[in-house]
């Protein structure tokens, strides 16, 4: 029987996250995932994936944000049980496996400069990757929409847009 | 103007690649093997004593490993003259440190600080700087009557400036054909708010050397300042990249004595990061200013004399308040051109989270409450504020008192022509209608405009040391403790060396941020990257270059200064088709190593000006950003998009939405700050971004072989009283109380009536 979120007495919960499978072991113990503890405390301290930062931890600043069956969602705000079965795609999971490269978005933001302290950038980066997977012609416009939900406080914002919409332009690609 | 390889032109950050691809480790990312984790039982009082403290049931939760009240905590100080201990048994604000505790989770530590049981003695708590000076007022600390703290700063020297004390007052009083006065203030207390919270991670090896990891902006300077704190141990400082400080989190004695204490108490590493409402509700925000003032004025709009009581809240302890106002009295100066002045400042503690240092160091503080008295003197006079600015900006020849309390003569650049074309390219002329005129009335929209202006000698401040050393595979390495904080100067330095030994710019990297490898370095504050740090870097390259080339004249018999390099190869000038590499001139058994130091030079102002357009819609009172147009000139721009970034930074960070919305609200009923969390503090998003354009001009300037000048730090701080001198003008009512929310729109307009906030 696959686990689920519904069937809370099972103590055991899959994800996949950039790819590779994952099982933990629910509960409070040393090895195992507490109940309590959000996608981003898992993917930070048992994944090591500390790409994914946390800042608001309130749902209020997206620089938590990675992609969850390819949608832009908080990860602060997710509790790690409630993921199971599900694709989660971090930083570190962008761009492609085989080769290495780095995602033509990725890219983009090095040409342009697209961060100052660059500890939004992550956020930011899986926020517009998650728009540009939807529409890949998005406009100005919509990058800025889809992107409302992501703090910088050394606004970056103007070079950021420049970033998405150079990405864009090229379909993503 | 002389065409560079590398300066000037945009090339990728050095740190770019982890940035995007996550792999940049901030001190939240850092583990260290068998750490613990810091934190800290906070205050709900906002003045009180500690009549008991009972952690017994804490220290029994298991995963905990020690506990500290301030009976056992080690007696060390901060504070600005010091006198903050790391635990008291008195807490002076809601917030204030209370206990410590290291558990082995994070989880561990919050239950238990649940355990802890303190019984208060409540005091009564003072907010309002006035109220605090007033006899019979709360005292926070014994040793400052009236809660005024000593002025002066050890670090500026015997003569830090104090106030600004010049010419005659009565005699500008005389002169005068306008007298305005007033009180103004910037007290909405804003915070910078940088992504990443303060953290640090504290090791101890043995019982004299501790080895701290910290997001700080200054990374040597927790080695100077705070090894000495500890009795005389080793701190041996390690700077990671930084989330972000925008000034903030520099020295921070607040979190790594804590973190070292604990540390010290269990033989094991602690890291210690603020969570974001701790950050937002106990960590410091801008100093509370506001002025008694009166200014006079000629019908030219000459300024005849200012004179003024500047009241500083420094909050329940002073960080560095008192250097923020040597920084700000002297900052004022380069402002505004005036034979006869009397400011004199007073830093003042209240029962509220502490001020601490931001960008915009004291004189953005000042300047957004002069400027609103400033401004109706202009008005009475008729003058046109960029007019005014332009007349008054510090020009070559110019003195002022400084930090130090000399006083300097400004050799760097007459701005006029900054001023002029950054009017040009914001139509000034066009959309000044006047003062309280708007520019433009459409229904309920009304739009005006606002200019203001600020500069800094400070971008020569202090010593910076720097090395480079030229291995035989024709790589230059800098060492440097300059700390990457988003300005990318860490990438600006490698620009610097790469085009003095003309290497391509991945032949050259910086050391990692440590203090045990790199000489002293004060940081990136103040502007000063590109002359202080950039000249000791420069002047280390160029004397590595030096020796190398000595080393290698003999070979070519030839004298040094006949040699060129390139592409780590060196040839005689002029016959560049003989070239031999460095390691067969050097051998592969040598490495050159120059050195460099910058000494202080507080004779170079920079320069910013800020225009700014709004529209008011009347009904609502909401006021909407439309156009910021920034001016100013570098000399020389070092990296495009760096400094665009930099300058664009002016809206967030405590900045130009400080007018606009950005406030630390607090109940002063309880003393509690009411919006901490990301929540309930604003800030600007995506979707409401003004239109951002500057205008940078590269005048060669007096300062080292590439003529720049650094300007990201001042990019905030002329933006609020721009803001407000814009709304003024929308509505056609003067109006001057940061942040100016819809209700205060309204209530000027006569469409509310709304009781005045309390103080700060
Ligand atoms: S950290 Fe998740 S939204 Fe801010
Ligand atoms: S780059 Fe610093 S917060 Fe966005």
């Amino acid at each position: 029987m696959t686990p689920t979120h519904e069937n809370p007495s099972h103590p055991t919960l899959t994800l996949t996250v950039n790819g590779k499978t994952h099982s933990f072991l629910l509960g409070e113990g040393s090895h195992e995932v507490p109940p309590s503890h959000t996608l981003a405390q898992t993917l930070r301290e048992r994944l090591g994936l500390t790409g994914t930062k946390i800042s608001c931890d309130h749902g209020a600043c997206g620089c938590c944000t990675v992609l969850m069956d390819g949608k832009a969602v908080l990860s602060c705000m997710l509790l790690t049980v409630e993921c199971e079965g599900k694709e989660i795609t971090t930083i570190e999971g962008l761009g492609n496996p085989v080769t290495g490269a780095i995602d033509p978005l990725q890219q983009s933001f090095i040409d342009h400069t697209a961060f100052q302290c660059g500890f939004c950038t992550p956020g930011i980066i899986m926020s517009a990757k998650a728009l540009l997977n939807e529409n890949p012609s998005s406009t100005r416009d919509e990058v800025k929409e889809a992107l409302s939900g992501n703090f910088c406080r050394c606004i970056t914002h103007y070079h950021v847009l420049d970033a998405v919409m150079a990405a864009a332009q090229k379909g993503g690609k | 103007m002389k065409e560079y390889r590398f300066i000037g032109k945009p090339t990728p950050r050095k740190d770019a690649l982890d940035i995007v691809t996550g792999r940049t480790k901030f001190i939240n990312d850092l583990t260290i093997p068998n750490m613990l984790y810091g934190k800290v039982l906070r205050s709900p009082l906002p003045h009180a004593l500690i009549k008991s403290i009972d952690t017994a049931e804490a220290m029994r939760l298991p995963g905990v490993k020690a506990v500290h009240t301030y009976k056992d905590v080690p007696d060390w100080m901060g504070g600005l003259p010091l006198h903050v201990r790391v635990l008291d048994n008195k807490v002076r604000y809601v917030g204030d440190a209370v206990a410590l505790i290291a558990a082995e989770t994070e989880d561990i530590g919050e239950d238990a600080l649940r355990l802890i049981k303190v019984e208060y003695e409540p005091l009564p708590a003072v907010y309002d700087v006035e109220e605090a000076m007033q006899p019979g007022a709360p005292q926070l600390y014994e040793q400052f009557p009236g809660n005024i703290l000593p002025q002066g700063i050890p670090a500026f020297g015997p003569h830090s400036l104090q106030e600004v004390v010049i010419g005659d007052v009565e005699k500008g009083r005389e002169e005068a054909d306008f007298i305005v006065e007033g009180t103004y203030a910037y007290e909405n207390i804003p915070n910078p708010l940088p992504p990443e919270s303060p953290g640090v991670i504290a090791a101890w090896e043995g019982t004299d050397t501790l080895t701290v990891w910290s997001a700080s902006q200054g990374p040597h300077m927790i080695k100077v300042s705070l090894q000495r704190r500890m009795g005389s141990i080793n701190l041996h400082s390690i700077g990671n990249p930084v989330g972000a400080s925008y000034g903030s989190k520099y020295m921070s004695w607040q979190y790594v004595l804590p973190a070292a204490a604990l540390a010290k108490a269990t033989g094991r590493p602690v890291k210690f990061c603020y969570g974001r409402s701790e950050h937002l509700a106990a960590f410091t925000v801008r100093l509370g200013s506001r002025i008694h003032g009166k200014v006079g004025m000629k019908k030219n709009g000459d300024v005849t004399f200012l004179s003024g009581d500047w009241l500083v809240n420094t909050g329940a302890f002073s960080e560095t308040s008192q250097a923020m106002v040597a920084v700000g009295c002297g900052e004022a100066q380069l402002m505004l051109r005036c034979p006869n002045w009397s400011l004199k400042p007073k830093v003042v503690c209240t029962n509220r989270t502490a001020s601490g240092q931001i960008r915009g160091f004291g004189g953005q503080e000042l300047k957004c409450a002069l400027l609103p008295l400033l401004t109706m003197a202009m008005e009475k006079a008729g003058i046109d504020p960029v007019d005014f600015f332009k007349r008054n900006y510090v020009k070559p020849g110019d003195g002022y008192y400084w930090r130090d309390g000399n006083w300097w003569v400004c050799r760097g650049t007459d701005y006029t022509k900054a001023i002029e074309q950054g009017a040009g390219t914001f139509g000034w002329k066009d959309k000044w209608k006047g003062w309280l005129k708007p520019t433009s009335v459409k229904g309920v929209k009304q739009r005006g405009v606002g200019v203001g202006v600020h500069g800094n000698a400070d971008v020569g401040e202090d010593v910076s040391e720097a090395y480079v050393r030229l291995d035989p595979n024709g790589t230059a390495t800098i060492y440097s403790g300059l700390a990457e904080h988003g300005t990318g100067q860490r990438s600006n330095i490698c620009k610097m060396v790469a085009e003095i030994l003309q290497l391509p710019l991945d032949r050259v990297s910086v050391t990692p941020n440590d203090s045990r490898v790199n000489p002293y370095e004060m940081g990136p504050v103040g502007s000063r990257g590109t002359y202080a740090i950039g000249s000791a870097v420069i002047a280390a390259a160029e004397d590595a270059k030096r020796q190398l080339f000595e080393l290698i004249a003999p070979k070519f018999k030839v004298k040094a200064e006949d040699l060129e390099t390139e592409d780590g190869m060196v040839y005689v000038k002029g016959k560049a088709g003989t070239k031999i590499p460095w390691i067969k001139a050097m051998g592969y058994d040598r490495t050159v190593m120059g050195r460099g130091r910058f000494e202080p030079d507080f004779a170079l102002p920079n320069f910013m000006m800020i225009f700014t357009e709004v529209e008011v819609d009347t009904e609502t009172g909401k006021v909407d950003l439309i156009r910021v147009v920034g001016a100013t000139d570098v000399g020389q721009i070092i990296d495009p998009p760096g400094i665009t970034n930099q300058l664009n930074g002016c809206l967030g960070s405590a900045g130009i939405d400080t007018a606009l919305f950005e406030e630390t609200v607090i109940d002063t009923r309880l003393g509690r700050i009411m919006n901490p969390n990301m929540i309930d503090y604003k800030w600007r998003t995506f979707s409401e971004l003004p239109e951002m354009e500057h205008v940078i001009l590269e005048t060669p300037f007096p300062s080292h072989r590439f003529h720049a000048v650094g300007v990201g730090e001042i990019a905030t701080a002329p933006g609020p009283s721009a803001v407000l001198m814009a709304v003024s003008n929308a509505i056609g009512v003067r109006i001057h109380d940061y942040p100016l929310t819809p209700d205060k729109v309204l209530s000027a307009l006569g469409k509310i009536t709304t009781a005045k906030r309390r103080a700060k």
